[in-house]
């Protein structure tokens, strides 16, 4: 296919004052608000935004893809010169796909999952009406190639399911570039992805796009991201463009506080970052930290900070768990070991952090702390109780003791119940009086920081960053000694991140809390943990003071997690190399 | 938006709602429209609609009104439509959620025992119960509910099943609920939309399967039912079209209102689900 000669300069896709009407009865108007931006040949352009600020809608419009009751009120979208808004269906499908390529945040949703990868990639050249089929397969393989998928032949045969998350977005990304298109859409793309695989994907696009000199649009809440990939910068908020420029410019100046708070509140320099997010400025400094780090070289386990005392609250040690799936008849039993051997310990007023990606069983290690799955074997115990062998009620009563609070901030509270009512039931199935648990729901409310009357409301009625608080709350009404946070920041804005943790922080320290705080996001464990065991695939590999591992990482795993945080600027390598 | 825009958003919901509304109205105003018994001769036989006033309706093979037993016959079938479907629900949402929740062993148990009831044909089964037991409103009500609660309790053991993963019912064990106020509290409020939905539909179906019985003789002999009204009837189709046709439009039109209505709360309580319109 021959790339369709343009003048350099003149705009690729150019959106003119764009509004789309958002249905009657919504928050706002307009989902985008007179937006105007352009997109050239050749430049990567990262919208940016937190959930419900319109980042997604304008590409949404542009790909036909609008929800319901949404509707382009007012302005154009014009690609080659081509009112795309305007246009008919017949002339809009030939340009989408052809012209116009996307990729989406979910991989497994996104593609078909009882069709072959081959096939699904085949049948983008097969809906623009291209090649034989032969051909089309040949071209399957080799975008399969470009996209560096390992072992390319056998992926054309797997289903989606087959591969892992990471290997599904490249197949996405060779679906999205079948047909060379001048424009590349890619809406949070690496958002349902593990850092490291981020990072490679992130490297694949922007290695494609400089191949290519294709233009891409790249969506994000992610400034980390935007630092690794972005030309220009647009940053957006309840539908409007609050700042736009070079990404450096953006980046290393912000112009508007909103976009400053948002890079603020992603520690650029992780190492920096170590420490409570309440900590002083001064406490924070990198010097200090690199001389902490330097005072106690080698020490495998520091001592821990003032106020928390050596006696360990919980105790693991041995813990196995391997998932077993029973196989049908023409199918092998597999097994995966979702937990090797596992031993650690965790002091009263203490943070752990867990650290690793997708698969490597901290979820699960979490599970079985609280109780919610039972190890094989080993032992958790709790203040010199072996948890793994109560049963019944000896178990209930002891699981007031361990909280826990759950990612999915929408998942984790009954859409039926009143708040309220959902903090209360703790205490009303360990036996307290239903007044007086309604009223400790009130203040507990009050101690996470929202108004009493909450208690009155239902869930829907609460933003996500809310949610979370009262699922915090309701692991609180127990009066439990250990709170195990399951990714419970994750499914959060960045601004929202750093308050919650915040709160959790300051909660901890008021009640006297240990934290097991299991994340993915290496960033979020550098400001609350006091020290970190990076797991992989069901081991611990890496077990030390938050300090020293992210300022001098022994184990080789631990190391590239660091270097594929998004965004790392310059510190950590000097910091490193001034402890070395 | 409300429980009932939503649900008014569906004309077809509204119109269903509408016929049932008038059937139901019938069905209560019939002890005072026509307070004498349905079964008692009150004219000619084979009496065309509107042949003579007063019957606006005629008259069936013995002299009977049909309109009386039209309006008798609405009580008799919503009434049996509405009972069986609560003894059915009774019976299939608690083995539902136990199956649901509890997996495993009881699971399959109680899984392999509803598959036994869903093997067997609905009508068949239904006539076989009928007869054995003796044809009465207590005998239908209960052969219905027998062979419609299977697909209630296959329904809320899926949405258990489901559910019962949920990061909130996780919650709920690990503050150490009992399995009963999980059960009831935390899961079975949320698996009551499609229940109601299907409930619904069940009542149309109930309907219908008590014209059947009727249709073939096993009605309650005591009560006039609609059923009962075509099946005396059949024979004497070419001579007295109407008492076929006027009791069948009856039914048609209970049974269309209640899937109109069934769909327009399905509209409304799942409104993500909702077509565009």
């Amino acid at each position: 296919m021959s790339e369709p000669t343009r003048e350099s300069g003149a705009p690729l896709l150019r959106i003119e004052r764009l509004s789309l009407a958002l249905p009657e009865g919504a928050d706002r108007l307009y989902a985008v608000d007179n937006v105007s931006y352009d997109l050239k040949a050749g430049e990567i352009l990262c919208v940016v935004g937190e959930s419900g600020s319109g980042k997604s809608m304008t590409a949404n419009a542009l790909m036909g893809l609008l929800p319901t009751g949404v509707h382009v009120a007012k302005g154009r979208a014009l690609f080659d010169g081509q009112d795309v808004l305007a246009m008919d269906e017949l002339s809009h499908r030939a340009l989408r796909g052809r012209r116009i390529g996307m990729i989406f945040q979910e991989p497994m949703t996104a593609l078909n999952p009882l069709m072959r990868v081959g096939e699904q990639i085949a049948e983008v050249f097969e809906a623009h009406g291209l090649l034989t089929p032969r051909a089309r397969r040949e071209r399957a393989l080799a975008l399969l190639e470009e996209v560096r998928l390992p072992d390319p032949t056998s992926a054309l045969r797997a289903y989606p399911f087959e591969l892992s998350g990471g290997q599904r977005q490249r197949v996405m990304i060779a679906m999205a570039l079948a047909l060379e298109p001048e424009l590349l859409i890619a809406d949070e793309p690496t958002t349902a992805l593990d850092v490291t695989t981020q990072a490679q994907i992130l490297h694949l696009v922007k290695d494609l796009q400089a191949r290519r000199g294709m233009a891409v649009m790249f969506i994000t809440h992610d400034f980390g991201v935007v630092a690794e990939i972005a030309d220009r910068v647009c940053v957006m908020r309840e539908g409007k463009i609050v700042e736009m420029g070079e990404a450096r410019e953006v980046l290393d100046h912000p112009r508007h506080d909103y976009t400053r708070a948002l890079i603020d509140a992603i520690p650029a320099d992780v190492v920096a970052a170590v420490g409570r997010p309440a900590d002083t400025v001064a406490a924070v400094g990198r010097p200090a930290g690199v001389v902490a780090a330097v005072e106690r070289p080698g020490d495998a386990i520091p001592p821990p900070r003032d106020g928390t005392d050596s006696t360990p609250l919980l105790s693991v040690s041995g813990l196995d768990k391997v998932y077993r799936s029973s196989g049908g008849w023409f199918q092998p039993k597999r097994e995966v070991v979702a937990l090797d051997g596992i031993g650690f310990s965790l002091g009263k007023g203490e943070t752990l952090g867990i650290v690793g990606e997708s698969g490597s069983g901290k979820s699960t290690l979490g599970r079985c702390i609280v109780g919610l799955n039972r190890p094989d074997s080993g032992e958790i115990r709790l203040d010199g109780v072996d948890l793994s062998a109560l049963e019944g009620r000896a178990l209930r009563a002891h699981r007031r003791r361990i909280q826990m609070v759950f990612q999915d901030p929408y998942a984790s509270l009954n859409p039926r119940i009143r708040v309220g009512m959902a903090i209360a039931q703790g205490p009303i199935a360990n036996g307290v009086p239903k007044a007086e648990a309604l009223a400790q729901a009130r203040t507990l409310l009050a101690t996470v920081g929202l108004d009493g009357g909450a208690a009155e409301r239902y869930p829907h009625e609460f933003s996500g960053g809310q949610r979370q608080r009262i699922g915090i709350a309701r692991a609180l009404a127990l009066n439990p000694e250990l709170i195990v946070a399951d990714e419970a920041v994750s499914a959060l804005d960045v601004s929202i991140q750093a308050q919650v943790l915040k709160l959790l922080d300051d909660l901890k320290q008021k009640l006297d809390l240990s934290l097991l705080f299991i994340t993915h996001d290496l960033r979020v464990a550098a400001q609350i943990c006091d020290r970190l065991i990076v797991m992989q695939k069901g081991r611990i590999v890496e077990h030390g003071s938050a300090r020293e591992i992210f300022t001098s990482p022994q184990h080789p795993y631990t190391r590239e997690l660091l270097e594929a945080i998004p965004g790392r600027r310059e510190a950590p390598a000097t910091a490193t190399a001034g402890v070395l | 938006m409300n429980f009932f825009k939503r649900f008014a958003q569906n004309r077809g919901a509204l119109v269903g709602l509408v016929i049932l509304g008038l059937v139901v109205l019938l069905a209560l105003l019939a002890p005072f429209l026509y307070p004498d018994s349905p079964w008692r001769m009150v004219q000619r036989p084979f009496l065309a609609p509107g042949e003579v006033s007063g019957f606006w309706l005629g008259t069936d093979v013995m002299g009977r009104d049909v309109a009386a037993g039209l309006a008798h016959g609405a009580w008799v079938s919503l009434l049996i439509g509405l009972i069986s479907t609560v003894v059915a629900l009774a019976i299939g949402v608690p083995l539902g959620a136990l199956a649901g929740y509890f997996g495993g062993k009881i699971d399959d148990a109680l899984m392999r025992f509803t598959e036994f009831f869903q093997t067997i044909p609905n009508f068949a089964l239904a006539i076989v119960l009928v007869a054995i037991m003796e044809p009465s409103t207590f005998s239908i009500v209960l052969a219905i509910a027998i062979v419609s609660w299977p697909p209630v309790a296959r329904l809320v053991r899926g949405e258990f099943l489901s559910i019962k993963h949920r990061e909130y019912v996780e919650a709920a064990r690990l503050v150490g609920q009992t399995h009963r106020d999980i059960i009831i509290k935390q899961i079975l409020p949320n698996t009551l939309s499609p229940v109601i939905v299907l409930a619904s539909l069940m009542v149309a179906t109930a309907i219908l399967l008590e014209s059947s019985l009727s249709f073939l003789g096993l009605g309650d002999p005591d009560t006039m039912s609609w059923g009962y009204m075509i099946g005396a009837a059949r024979t004497v189709m070419r001579q007295a079209w109407w008492l076929s046709v006027i009791p069948g439009v009856a039914i048609l039109l209970t049974v269309l209102a209640l899937n109109l209505v069934g769909e327009g709360l399905d509209d409304a309580l799942n409104p993500q689900l909702a077509r565009a319109r």
